[in-house]
């Protein structure tokens, strides 16, 4: 018991400690550079969508209904220019168990874990991923740790974030509240080292071929309802996962032409470990203090190799402000009846700006919503904003200052289509790798790798590793 | 009201990294604080609020940190009313619905 459990001491078992706790020997999918063989990964380590439907089913998990928003699409095209507004239509989500997609994750996890005789599960985070963990871990008779970043240094919790406490407890987990900072990370080997249990990550290519089946189920209905894939469908872009996880599915499905969309709440200004910034946020997640982080290097996950690398995937990337998501989460109650997000609003809204510049007939799809309620509507959210002295106005969301205001559009013309430009994601992408390797030359195998890994091409590659004067060999 | 019965249901809470055991690279703000945590469990004593005591936790760990609180209630609710909100539902149902809206 003489264990060395200082900060240092245990950041160095991390990969001893990570072994353990997952089950798969990561090691056999490198090659000793950059690249690694992410195809194999998800194969091997993975399952078929045919097991992963089966393991859903036998958990409630999946077969979500497909809504179409008429009033919103009606709203839409009175603003868009005529001819043009697509029929925008959601996939409620909202009906799995523990309210979110995130059950799609959490069952297969779950399921691995026990297959593999762990006797209990954990997971790190504030979000929804926590209920569904602890929701499918109560099914299966597993313990379940969830380790969440809730508080500041004055134990001013966010509303959101509480609420999941109170939901993960609800299912009979065990929930270990951290102020903020990365350190959470520490924190989350010390449990997995005293426990011997299993990691529940985010980021394992169970837990993102779980999300595949989002993705095919959405196409396989829309063929069923209207004999055609949609045009569109818009993923709140958090860490990747929905993302890479759906895009997956949507390509299973053999929709080729369906353009992927992420979408991400602008938070830009806000430093994420920052004990200030914490409570001055609106949005605990699907928002760009994690969307671009994740996209530009995925690998800082809390497994060795992210499953989940949205950039191979993403056609578009669009940014939205907290103003506007509040506003249409109040759309889609007033003039659609459903009370649901915020996540799912993030797509929503940007959604509904880009419904204006598609044609009639044409179809975009919001993939996911998520339950609703104490924490996370729309005003104990700005009640708390208000609290935490940040501004309420109406008026050009555009002039929106993330931690200092709210601009609501005054408005709904003012709800914008803003691209993130992937171009400059990628070259980030690229730099990341670059550094965290270490690397003045690397191997052909590395610069195809890094070709797929932005779903760019090689001259794109080429040009910006010439311009960090990197040679490929 | 502060007496912890052996049993009770209790919050606890402990430092977990201080301010010189934190990781580099942190913003100056998070920099000057510990690293805290807070956890809930049964305790396995009677004690006091505001002293150091043991739990066990639902999963059956044994922690130890000082009680906070006795059977803590969730405090997180739907905040106060926020009349700009009412303000965006007028509007979208008048611009969709009618009202004076001609469109």
């Amino acid at each position: 018991m003489s264990r060395d459990m200082s900060y240092d001491a245990v950041m160095s078992r991390k990969n001893e400690i990570m072994k353990k706790a997952i089950g798969i020997d990561y090691d056999v999918f490198e090659t000793g550079g950059i690249g690694f063989d992410y195809e194999r990964m998800m194969r091997e380590a993975g399952y078929s969508l045919e097991e992963i439907q089966k393991i859903q089913s036998s958990t409630g998990v999946g077969n979500t209904p497909i809504l179409e928003l008429k009033n919103l699409t009606a709203l839409a095209r009175k603003l868009a220019p005529k001819g043009k507004g697509a029929r925008i239509f959601i996939k409620d989500e909202a009906t799995n168990p523990s309210g979110s997609f995130k059950a799609r994750r959490a069952s297969v996890s779950v399921y691995h874990a026990k297959k593999l005789g762990y006797k209990g599960v954990i997971a790190a985070t504030s979000g929804n991923y926590g209920a569904a963990v602890a929701s499918q871990a109560a099914m299966a008779g597993l313990k379940c740790i969830v380790v969440q970043e809730c508080y500041d240094s004055k134990m001013v919790g966010q509303p959101e974030i509480l609420e999941k406490q109170r939901a993960c407890e609800a299912y009979g987990a065990e929930v270990v509240q951290l102020s903020v900072g990365p350190e959470l990370f520490y924190s989350f080997l010390c449990l997995l080292e005293e426990t011997g249990y299993f990691n529940a990550s985010l980021y394992t290519p169970f837990g993102i071929a779980g999300v595949e089946t989002l993705g095919y189920e959405l196409i396989m209905q829309f063929r069923e309802k209207l004999g055609r894939d949609p045009d569109k469908v818009v993923i709140t872009h958090a860490g990747g996962g929905n993302v890479t996880g759906t895009a997956r599915g949507i390509k299973k499905a053999g929709a080729e032409h369906t353009e992927i969309v992420g979408a991400s709440v602008d938070l830009s200004g806000l430093h994420m470990a920052s004990d200030r910034d914490f409570n001055r946020k609106s949005f605990t997640t699907g928002h760009t203090g994690f969307g671009i982080p994740f996209a530009t290097w995925p690998d800082r996950a809390d497994v060795p190799r992210n499953a989940a690398r949205p950039l191979r995937y993403l056609d578009r990337y669009l940014t939205v402000k907290q103003g506007e998501v509040f506003y249409i989460t109040e759309a889609l109650s007033v003039l659609e009846g459903l009370e649901r997000g915020p996540a799912g609003n993030t797509s929503l809204t940007a959604a509904f700006a880009l419904a204006q510049e598609m044609d009639e007939d044409q179809i975009i799809v919001v993939q996911e919503t998520e339950y609703t309620g104490a924490g996370k509507h729309p005003m104990p959210q700005i009640s708390f904003a208000k609290q935490n002295g940040i501004e309420i106005l109406f008026g050009d969301p555009d002039t929106e200052v993330p931690g200092q205001n709210i601009v609501f559009p005054d408005h709904p013309s003012k709800i914008k289509v803003r691209d993130f430009d992937l171009g400059k994601a990628r070259m980030s992408y690229i730099k990341n790798a670059i550094n965290n390797y270490g690397k003045k030359e690397i191997s052909q195998y590395d610069f195809e790798f890094l070709v797929k890994d932005t779903n760019s091409d090689e001259n794109f590659v080429r040009s910006v590793l010439s311009e960090l004067d990197v040679k490929v060999l | 009201m502060d007496t912890i019965k052996k049993g009770d249901w209790v919050q606890i809470h402990k430092i977990v990294l201080k301010p010189e055991e934190r990781a580099s690279h942190l913003p100056e703000d998070t920099k000057k604080v510990p690293l805290e945590m807070w956890v809930k469990g049964f305790a396995l004593s009677d004690g006091k609020i505001g002293e150091e005591i043991e739990i066990k936790t639902v999963t059956g760990r044994i922690v130890k940190g000082t009680a906070i609180k006795l059977n803590p209630r969730y405090i997180h609710d739907f905040g106060d009313y926020v009349p700009e909100l009412a303000k965006i539902d007028m509007q979208l149902k008048e611009m969709l619905f009618g009202g004076d809206c001609d469109e």
